[in-house]
């Protein structure tokens, strides 16, 4: 419930040192890896404090990424629905259409300040690939970014995009062949070649300082939602909703509206073909505590501690675990998290589509989809604000694969 | 006593390194693992390590990794580990046992429960890939209550501060992790080794065991004239995977280990000031 997020102690001091929110996160990795960890960790401390660093991350998000993205009022679904008005944050308009360009501006800067020439990715759906991509050309770094061989056959569109902007697509093909798998496959590259790799991790998941760090760098939206809410609207929204795969747009919003606590925040997590089965990516609404790539988590798995394969129309979503500050916020209260089937998000994508002419990212569409159904049950005088983290374009063969249509 | 205590003790006075081979539990086959451990002891193994299956093996290269999801899709998980373990200790109540594997399974079972499940089967050692010594503090406890040691992994790269960190937890021994990257990528400089191990010795009063890249009887033999202990893992692993039977799989142990325990016997022990003269 929000109101317990009253005792809660100021989110500044979270996580701590161990990158540690409560008993989440922290760092279960190969030694192999925490040097490299605790070097990161080190930099990203000393030039978020360094004036030159982020004067040309600023000056990257406005002119390269075209920050700030506006907050739209959807009049004709607001209208349609007869309840609260809801409030699109347009990261959809960012270059490379999603909010993941935001982190991976802040961390290409930071490889090239740590003096790392090579880049890494995981991606899932492709859009953080294309990004880590996009930054590596801008950069003139070599960029290696893995993909599951199912996500590869998934999001063809995408690959092909890497590989216009020079990266290379690794497809692997072990495990269930998506996400998870992938950023299995990125973490053996790190560890082989930590001299001169810089990984670029994609989500708020992983070993500390990924999921503060990747926080900080999306915490953008969030600061410019906020400001936006309070110079054109004259006051926050009642509630905040956005989709949670590893959660790393779903932070980047709420993490600095976490201490008004007015604000309501809902995560929504991917209920595939449902929750009571085992075809969902809902690791925060159906999973329990356990630890996967290097954090201590709510995650999938079976009685025996395996990780699971996991469900969702989304390739974004399809992930078994989650970041460690979303799982700390279920456990405090500070933010709900519910189930989108893959039904009710492909309602949503067409939704969306035909009342205000935003195709969203199929990602995105659940967190439409919910906000549409609390919008509906909320009055007319209070205001939803959803994060339209991506654009559909991504996903329109997924879209017509779905509904039987062939080109 | 703990048996790995008492194995390093014998091998001090005996002036033997070790030979710890390594095998995934399950792999080729769930009714192999066992006998193929009895063969790799009859072969001159004086400690055994045993993978627990696990399905996101992030430290490992594709030969463990391929053996991970073999076992699992025959249907090893945990429970069947420990039958194993139970299984091997009918025959053999001197042989160290040590379980390798990845933090989750034993989140899930719980802490408490498994140490004291590991330590009724007969298992002497635990070695969590994923769990270094900053978060090890819980389990650390709950095996220290059996009697079982916590191994920890220290690498080249591992700092000062953390050696002093590891040694304040770890038992039985350290395994020196000789590659940067995972296992069996790539072969091991065994020239830049005896500095390291003495390194590793000023801090940490443990026998000293170095995995990672080690594939022949030649390389094992180098490390053995440095290190303690010689752990073989994903070139044994790699030939198991041939092998259609328990037969052959006990023979490929056998036949693999016998010329590496050989190969080591014939290897002369040197300090390190010795070794960084030679490279």
């Amino acid at each position: 419930m929000v109101e317990q997020a009253l005792e809660l102690e100021p989110m500044e001091q979270l996580p701590d040192a161990g990158g540690h929110f409560g008993i989440f996160g922290g760092r279960f990795v190969s030694e192999t890896l925490m040097p490299a960890l605790e070097e990161l960790d080190a930099a990203w401390r000393h030039y978020l404090k360094d004036p030159d660093f982020l004067a040309e991350m600023d000056r990257d998000l406005a002119h390269f990424v075209g920050r700030p993205s506006p907050l739209y009022l959807a009049e004709n679904l607001t209208r349609q629905l007869g309840g609260a008005r809801i409030v699109l944050k347009r990261e959809d308009l960012n270059h490379t259409g999603a909010h993941k360009i935001n982190n991976t501006v802040g961390q290409g800067l930071l490889a090239r300040a740590m003096g790392k020439r090579r880049v890494i990715a995981e991606t899932g759906a492709g859009q953080h690939g294309v990004a880590s991509a996009t930054i590596a050309a801008r950069l003139g770094m070599e960029c290696v970014v893995y993909m599951g061989a199912e996500d590869v056959r998934r999001q063809s569109v995408n690959v092909y995009r890497m590989k216009l902007l020079g990266a290379k697509v690794v497809a692997v093909e072990s495990g269930s062949r998506t996400l998870k798998d992938a950023l299995n496959e990125a973490m053996r590259d790190w560890v082989t070649n930590v001299d001169d790799t810089f990984y670029i991790l994609g989500t708020v998941a992983g070993p500390h300082p990924y999921p503060a760090m990747v926080r900080d760098f999306n915490a953008i939206v969030g600061r410019e939602a906020r400001a936006q809410m309070l110079t054109e609207y004259g006051r926050l929204p009642d509630a905040l909703v956005a989709c949670v795969g590893g959660g790393s747009n779903a932070i980047g919003l709420f993490h600095p509206f976490i201490d008004d606590t007015d604000v309501a925040m809902y995560g929504v997590e991917a209920a595939g073909r449902g929750l009571s089965g085992l075809e969902h990516a809902a690791s925060l609404c159906a999973g329990r505590v356990g630890v996967l790539h290097g954090s201590r988590t709510y995650l999938l798995d079976d009685d025996s501690g395996q990780i699971r394969h996991t469900h969702s129309v989304s390739a974004g979503l399809d992930y078994p675990g989650v970041g460690p500050e979303h799982a700390w916020l279920k456990d405090s209260g500070r933010a709900r998290y519910v189930g989108i089937s893959d039904a009710e998000a492909m309602e949503a994508f067409h939704a969306l589509t035909r009342t205000e002419g935003i195709m969203p990212a199929l990602e995105s569409a659940h967190a439409i989809a919910y906000g549409m159904k609390l919008a509906a049950e909320l009055p007319k005088d209070q205001i939803v604000l959803v994060n339209l983290s991506g654009r559909g374009d991504k996903d329109i063969n997924t879209v017509a694969e779905v509904e039987g249509i062939e080109f | 006593m703990n048996r790995i205590d008492r194995r390093f003790a014998e091998l001090k006075r005996a002036g033997r390194v070790a030979l710890v081979p390594y095998v995934t539990a399950g792999h080729p086959q769930p009714q192999s693992t066992v006998p193929v451990l009895h063969a790799a002891v009859a072969a001159g193994a004086d400690l055994v390590e045993i993978g627990m299956p696990f399905s996101d093996v992030m430290a490992d290269g594709p030969v463990i990794q391929n053996a991970h999801e073999r076992a699992l899709a025959q249907g090893t998980g945990l429970e069947q580990v420990l039958d194993m373990v139970r299984d091997f200790r009918h025959e053999d109540a001197d042989t160290p046992v040590i379980l390798m594997g990845y933090a989750n399974p034993i989140e899930r079972r719980g802490a408490a429960r498994f140490s004291a499940e590991a330590a009724e089967a007969g298992v002497d050692g635990l070695l969590i890939v994923d769990c270094p010594a900053d978060e090890a503090d819980e389990l650390k406890a709950q095996l220290a209550g059996q009697g079982i040691h916590q191994i920890f992994l220290v690498a080249p790269t591992t700092t000062e501060r953390r050696l002093d960190h590891a040694a304040r937890l770890a038992g039985g021994f350290v395994y020196y992790v000789s590659i940067k990257g995972v296992t069996g990528a790539a072969s091991l400089d065994v020239d830049a080794l005896a500095p390291m191990i003495e390194k590793v010795r000023g801090h940490i009063d443990l026998p000293v065991a170095v995995g990672f890249g080690i594939r022949e009887p030649a390389q094992a033999a180098a490390v053995a004239a440095v290190a303690d202990a010689v752990v073989i893992g994903s070139a044994l692993v790699d030939r198991l995977d041939q092998c259609a039977t328990v037969e052959e799989a006990v023979a490929a142990s056998r036949d693999f280990l016998a010329p590496v325990r050989e190969a080591m016997d014939n290897s002369v022990p040197i300090h390190a000031e010795q070794a960084v003269r030679t490279t």
